[in-house]
């Protein structure tokens, strides 16, 4: 039996578990479809001029698309990861000689088809109900960024999770870490005419990175493969230090050696 | 060798000395039982032994391994039943063995394992909806997923009702007479005196007493033989060796023969037409011995 195999069994069940648990399920899901429908249909018609005059729905696919990845990477990871170390399935699961990167790495691949699956619904309800154009020149540049992200988040989730105290703190935790970026990083309206000071604290951050560098690709303007350099290696030094960090940080178990 | 070696094994965690030097083998084979009061250091010996915690100080050795290092190859041939775990809770039974399973190089096919935890009818319900022993038969289950030459159980049949027990005891009978080594963790003396080779007390993280269960019960120790005292009659003499005197319930005579004493005794109400109330001939078991040895240890200021 191979490691991968195991891994690829790992992500199965995850998700066969995932969708027994409409709580869950329906927070990953829910909150990005949600803004996007709403946001979609009270700016419907309106044009952003800064970005070459493109809809705004142009503009906000990606954005939403950045939101359902951290939601799908970041936050469900990071209180799913905390709720199995409290229940002690983190415990038992070290108990058996399963690799940690295969354990880790089904609990990864989860987010990433949860992630896929926003993809889908995302993308595909700008393109049927509000004409967005699929950025196929741009393709590459769009699934390296989209890629990048799922990897810098997941790393980031599982730090995080090492560092919530138990499954109760969790959510706030989590979110309360995100929500503050969410604003400063140009994913609910464009952030052109903000101060500069906002937008160069917000660029330090990850979560500028993926929605920028979604935006870029999605930006009709853009030409090449939409391959925005500065927001890649923004994502790919997250990658780096989200990896250190969990490896740092990680649990399995809540109590003291 | 031994399957699991512990030498002057020492924990504390901060101030508090949980385990304060402990010597053991476990023999390849052996069921051995391990008894003592709650905090006595049971949970924290085992789950050193698991890989679980880090001694403070002292040699330990499991199948050859130091289990602190954490080796997948240990893991591989270790069972653990843990006090307390949890489980994916919207899996079902059978899921989260095929789950397990699949950790395992030579794993136990999932019916059998459904078999022999008695949960072949609730293969396909969800884990948060078993009841509490439910879910400790599939923690029973999922501990013998890897067919573990060694296996782990702390506490594992808390929670079962009798007849559950009762199986469970013969899970581990059979897994004793395919050689498997158990390290079985109980608050129940019947179960340690039904199932274990060899038992030790353990209290304030010291071992009070070590041996097979029978001999520790006092194989050689005397039967008492009780009884209420007919009125009007003086106590009759049961012969040398038998040592006969009244306490606050009765006659009681203790003897190493109780054969003669009881013939002598039961002749003895024949002939005069006594009738001797509340006959009872026991002899101390598992249970008496180790509430005398922990309360030895309680008193003595540990
Ligand atoms: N993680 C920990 N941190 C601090 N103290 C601990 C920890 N785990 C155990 N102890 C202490 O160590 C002592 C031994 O605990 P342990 O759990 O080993 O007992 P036990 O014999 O398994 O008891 P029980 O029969 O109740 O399961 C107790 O005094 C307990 O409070
Ligand atoms: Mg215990």
């Amino acid at each position: 039996m191979s490691d991968l195999t195991i891994a690829g069994r790992q992500l199965r069940f995850e998700q066969k578990a995932f969708w027994r648990n409409p709580a869950g399920a329906v927070f990953t899901f829910a909150f990005p479809l949600l803004f996007l429908v709403i946001f979609s249909t009270l700016n419907s018609g309106a044009r952003i001029e800064e970005r070459g005059n493109i809809s705004f729905v142009t503009f906000f696919v990606p954005g939403i698309l950045a939101f359902g990845l951290i939601s799908a990477c970041y936050t469900n990871l990071a209180i799913r990861m905390t709720i199995s170390r409290d229940f002690g399935i983190l415990k038992r699961v070290r108990g058996t000689p399963v690799p940690t990167w295969a354990y880790l790495g089904g609990q990864v691949g989860s987010s990433v088809v949860i992630t896929f699956m926003l993809f889908v619904l995302t993308v595909g309800f700008g393109v049927v109900a509000y004409d967005v154009e699929f950025p196929t020149a741009t393709a590459p540049g769009l699934f390296l960024t989209l890629a990048l992200g799922a990897v810098c988040f997941c790393a980031l989730g599982l730090a995080v999770s090492g560092l919530c105290p138990n499954a109760d703190a969790a959510p706030a935790i989590v979110n309360f870490s995100i929500f503050p970026l969410l604003f400063v990083s140009g994913i609910f309206f464009p952030l052109d005419n903000a101060p500069d000071w906002i937008t160069t604290v917000a660029g330090l951050f990850p979560m500028q990175r993926l929605a920028d560098g979604l935006q870029y690709a999605f930006d009709p303007r853009t030409t090449g493969m939409g391959m925005n350099g500065g927001d890649l290696w923004g994502l790919f030094a997250w990658a780096v230090a989200g990896s250190v960090l969990a490896l740092r940080f990680f649990r399995w178990t809540s109590d003291q050696k | 060798m031994p399957a699991i070696r512990v030498r002057d094994l020492r924990k504390s965690y901060g101030a508090i000395e949980a385990v304060r030097g402990v010597d053991f083998d476990v023999s390849e084979g052996e069921v051995f039982g391990f008894l003592g009061p709650n905090g006595a250091g049971k949970t924290t010996i085992v789950e050193i032994l698991e890989g679980y915690r880090q001694r403070s100080a002292g040699e330990v050795e499991v199948l050859g391994h130091d289990p602190a290092k954490g080796e997948r190859a240990l893991r591989e041939r270790i069972g653990t039943v843990l006090q307390e775990t949890g489980v994916e809770r919207f899996l079902r039974v059978g899921e989260v063995l095929e789950l397990y399973c699949g950790y395992y190089p030579r794993p136990r096919p999932v019916d059998e394992l459904l078999a022999i935890t008695g949960l072949e009818a609730k293969r396909n319900e969800v884990v948060k909806n078993l009841s509490g022993g439910q879910r400790r038969r599939l923690d029973l289950a999922l501990g013998l997923a890897g067919d573990p030459e060694l296996l782990f159980l702390d506490e594992p049949t808390t929670g079962f009702d009798p007849t559950a027990r009762r199986e469970a005891w013969d899970v581990v009978r059979n897994l004793r007479s395919l050689g498997k080594t158990i390290f079985l963790t109980t608050h129940y003396m019947d179960e340690a005196q039904a199932l274990a080779d060899r038992v030790a007390v353990i209290a304030a993280g010291r071992i009070l007493a070590e041996g097979p269960p029978d001999e520790l019960a006092g194989r050689d120790a005397a039967t008492e033989i009780r009884f209420t005292p007919p009125a009007g009659v003086a106590l009759p003499d049961l012969g040398a060796g038998v040592d006969v005197t009244v306490d606050e319930r009765g006659v009681v005579a203790r003897t190493k023969e109780p054969t003669p004493a009881l013939h002598a005794l039961t002749g003895w109400a024949l002939e005069r037409g006594v009738i001797l109330e509340g006959l009872t001939v026991t002899h101390p078991t598992l249970e008496d011995v180790y509430i005398a040895l922990t309360a030895e240890a309680a008193t003595s200021g540990e």
